[in-house]
């Protein structure tokens, strides 16, 4: 940032700045509104102004049940996901009620289905046995599993119990296997690749972009050929070719974190060109300058002094680099590239359903699809108002 | 100019070079070398291998040296016989396999990007004179929808919903009638109503960004004074938007090709996955799973080069369209 561009921007903030923060305080502090502004720290700032960013917030609520669902997929789906329910493979969703045959108003049930062979079709025929109501219960006890791993339980968040019929919300897959509860166990997989794989790619990041921005120079011309050469190749083709060299044989903790390294050998260079060029403009100022003059060696420089001057910039690419991991996972395991069955991912689940003729007989399996659509959607709207909020001293 | 291109050309070979190493680390990647694991192949299947065609296959791909031995002499013969080595899984050179897929790669590719470029502007230049209007929003609502969904979804669901409401199939190349069929203006139509699918796909997915980069700087641009000076002389609104505003605002779009083209080879690969073309996308994808290396290693080392050649032309073009870029770094 060159000189006049920031002096322009000093006078901008001086002017503009105290209406523009004083109007995020939420209401009920009016009475302290000044004070409270002009004492706040960085972090109730950008609070303050996330907050004011209607669809980021609602995003963020919804991203927090997501990742739940994710965290305790066993509490959060009525089945597990391996196990099959005989007569009932490829079975549409099924339909929850609140109406019974004779008008009256329930709160949801389902009925149990009994199914027919079309002998001219050869398509199967749901039909309902309105006979008997089977109310949608909330933390009824189902199948046993492990919560984390630590102690046994049965209780699920919501099902119809072991005495009632299937409840498949999204259908079956041609195994009889519940789509809904494989996709919430899926989203283990999908959702922390992300957060896993930016992680690593954040590292990579921050060290060769801190590298190439302080000390500049040499190091700084390599890095930076290094990314331009990496934003220059296609990503896909680059990381089928790098899945390909991984055995087949892996378990699937080794496959997850390969995958992770694959998506992150090139999902660092667009965090280390942030860093790089925040660090270039921030060590010019003058406290650098003076910790300098004080005697501090340059990792504490960085580290200490100048980091924290763009940590809020770094989580808004944190955020919107998110979404690319969650994607490529998706796609490499819908290839057979990455994750391989029996693990369940939301790629390996639309992957099961490849064929033409699945998704024109059973819509229902594009559904893992959906929630993948909405995650990285989440994802950039989240990050888009972070990226308005981090910068609370400015416009 | 042409110093300048001279002197981008020169700029070219660090970066192939760079390509082809990482391309060839990927062929070297797995485990244990080619030729015993294709001799162990043949075994298993039953086929006894002769000691001397074993040891003649391991001097030719120069097993019994060390990698940049390796490495010199499959650059050797790209460079001087354009020959990209043997595909284990074909048993055919790579070349063969490569020269009738690349045309469509570069067919596909080019038409999904003017594509791009023909919905993009003008819906940029139209969200950019009517910001905040509904139609503006509608566009960023779409734009941000378009860029989360995968690609395979999107050709899956499109590739459905045609041959639901048509009842045509849109996979592959040609229907099953005209496979066989000798080429006549029926196979003509019918070979273009099913490239008509992956280049929408595939363009629309770049659209998304490049409304975005158009409207954004054409936003900039109307802000300029010489706008307000030209609107106060009563010049007409649309000749004062097309004459200088639009024209500045096309620049920065070809500057995104860096960006726009890996991106558009990268769908150009799943969706040709998804929708059955044969292209270089089924190909990569056979070859990763049979871990065809020297056919992976080829594919990647091509496509690469065609996006770092793509973004060449148009930074060539950029700068014979704005001097301000040619004399760059050249100090006059």
């Amino acid at each position: 940032m060159t000189v006049q561009e920031q002096s322009s921007r000093t006078a901008q903030e001086l002017a503009g700045q105290p209406d523009e923060g004083l109007a995020a305080i939420p209401e009920e502090k009016l009475d302290v509104r000044s004070e409270r502004f002009y004492y706040a720290k960085q972090w109730e700032l950008i609070w303050w102004r996330f907050r004011r960013h209607r669809l980021a917030m609602i995003s963020l609520v919804l991203l927090i049940i997501l990742y739940l669902i994710a965290i305790m997929p066993g509490f959060a789906s009525p089945y597990l996901p391996q196990s099959r329910f005989e007569g009932r493979q490829q079975s549409p969703p099924t339909k929850v009620h609140m109406i019974d045959e004779n008008g009256g108003i329930h709160l949801p049930f389902v009925y149990a289905l009994s199914r027919e062979l079309d002998q001219k079709t050869f398509k199967y025929i749901y039909t309902e046995d309105t006979s008997q109501r089977y109310p949608i219960k909330l933390f009824v006890k189902g199948e046993p599993y492990k919560f984390w791993g630590l102690f046994e339980t049965s209780r699920h968040l919501f099902g119809v119990g072991v005495d009632g019929p299937p409840l498949l919300l999204f259908g079956a897959d041609e195994l009889g296997r519940d789509i809904l509860s494989r996709t919430f166990y899926g989203s283990r997989i999908s959702l922390s690749i992300g957060f896993v794989g930016v992680l690593l790619s954040f590292f990579i990041g921050v060290t060769l972009g801190g590298i190439s921005g302080y000390f500049g120079g040499i190091a700084d011309e390599i890095i930076q050929r290094l990314i331009d050469f990496l934003l220059s190749i296609p990503a896909l083709p680059f990381w089928m070719a790098l899945a390909a060299a991984m055995p087949r044989d892996w378990s699937v903790t080794k496959t997850y974190f390969a995958i992770t390294i694959i998506l992150s050998i090139i999902g660092w260079s667009g965090l280390a060109r942030v860093v790089r060029g925040k660090l270039l403009a921030l060590r010019e100022e003058d406290y650098a300058l003076a910790a300098q003059a004080a005697g501090a060696g340059q990792p504490r420089i960085i580290f200490r002094h100048l980091l924290p001057g763009f940590t809020s910039h770094l989580i808004v690419s944190l955020t919107l680099a998110i979404p690319g991991s969650i994607l490529g996972e998706t796609t490499l395991s819908f290839l057979g590239l990455g994750m391989q069955p029996p693990a369940v991912s939301w790629g390996v689940l639309l992957g099961d359903a490849q064929d033409m003729v699945v998704v024109a007989q059973q819509p229902w399996r594009m559904i893992p699809g959906l929630f993948v659509v909405i995650a990285v959607l989440l994802f950039n709207f989240v990050g888009d108002g972070l990226r308005d909020a981090a910068d609370p001293y400015a416009m | 100019m042409i110093l300048y291109i001279v002197r981008r050309v020169i700029m070219l070979f660090p970066i192939l070079l760079l390509i082809s190493i990482v391309s060839f680390i990927v062929i070297e990647l797995p485990p244990g070398d080619w030729v015993s694991n294709y001799i162990t192949n043949l075994r298993n299947s039953g086929i006894e291998l002769q000691e001397e065609e074993a040891a003649r296959l391991t001097a030719m791909y120069g097993f019994d040296q060390p990698s940049y031995v390796r490495y010199a002499k499959w650059m050797q013969g790209i460079v001087t016989k354009g020959d990209f080595g043997w595909s284990f899984q074909w048993g055919k050179p790579v070349n063969d396999i490569l020269r009738e897929r690349l045309p469509f790669t570069i067919l596909i590719s080019f038409s999904a990007l003017i594509l791009s470029w023909l919905i993009a502007i003008p819906v940029g230049i139209y969200s950019a004179t009517h910001p905040y209007s509904i139609t503006d929003y509608i566009a960023t609502i779409l734009a941000f929808v378009w860029v989360a969904t995968p690609g395979f979804l999107l050709a899956f669901v499109a590739a459905w919903l045609v041959f639901h409401y048509t009842g045509f199939s849109p996979l592959g190349l040609n229907s099953t009638d005209f496979l066989d069929a000798p080429w006549n203006t029926a196979k003509l139509i019918d070979r273009i109503k099913h490239l008509i699918l992956p280049i929408v796909i595939i363009g629309l997915s770049g659209t998304g960004a490049t409304i975005r980069v158009m409207r954004a700087n054409l936003l900039d641009e109307l802000k300029k004074q010489y706008v307000t000076t030209a609107r106060s002389k009563g010049v007409p609104e649309l000749t004062i938007l097309f004459k200088y505003p639009v024209r500045i605002a096309f620049n920065p779009l070809f500057s995104t090709i860096g960006w726009l083209l890996p991106a558009i080879i990268s769908g150009e690969v799943i969706i040709s996955v998804v929708l059955s073309i044969p292209t270089m996308g089924p190909t990569l994808l056979r070859a990763t799973l049979a871990q065809d290396m020297y056919l992976v290693g080829s594919i990647v080392l091509i496509l690469s080069s065609l996006t770092v050649l793509g973004t060449l032309i148009s930074d060539i073009y950029l700068a014979w369209a704005d001097p301000r870029i040619r004399f760059e770094g050249t100090g006059k």
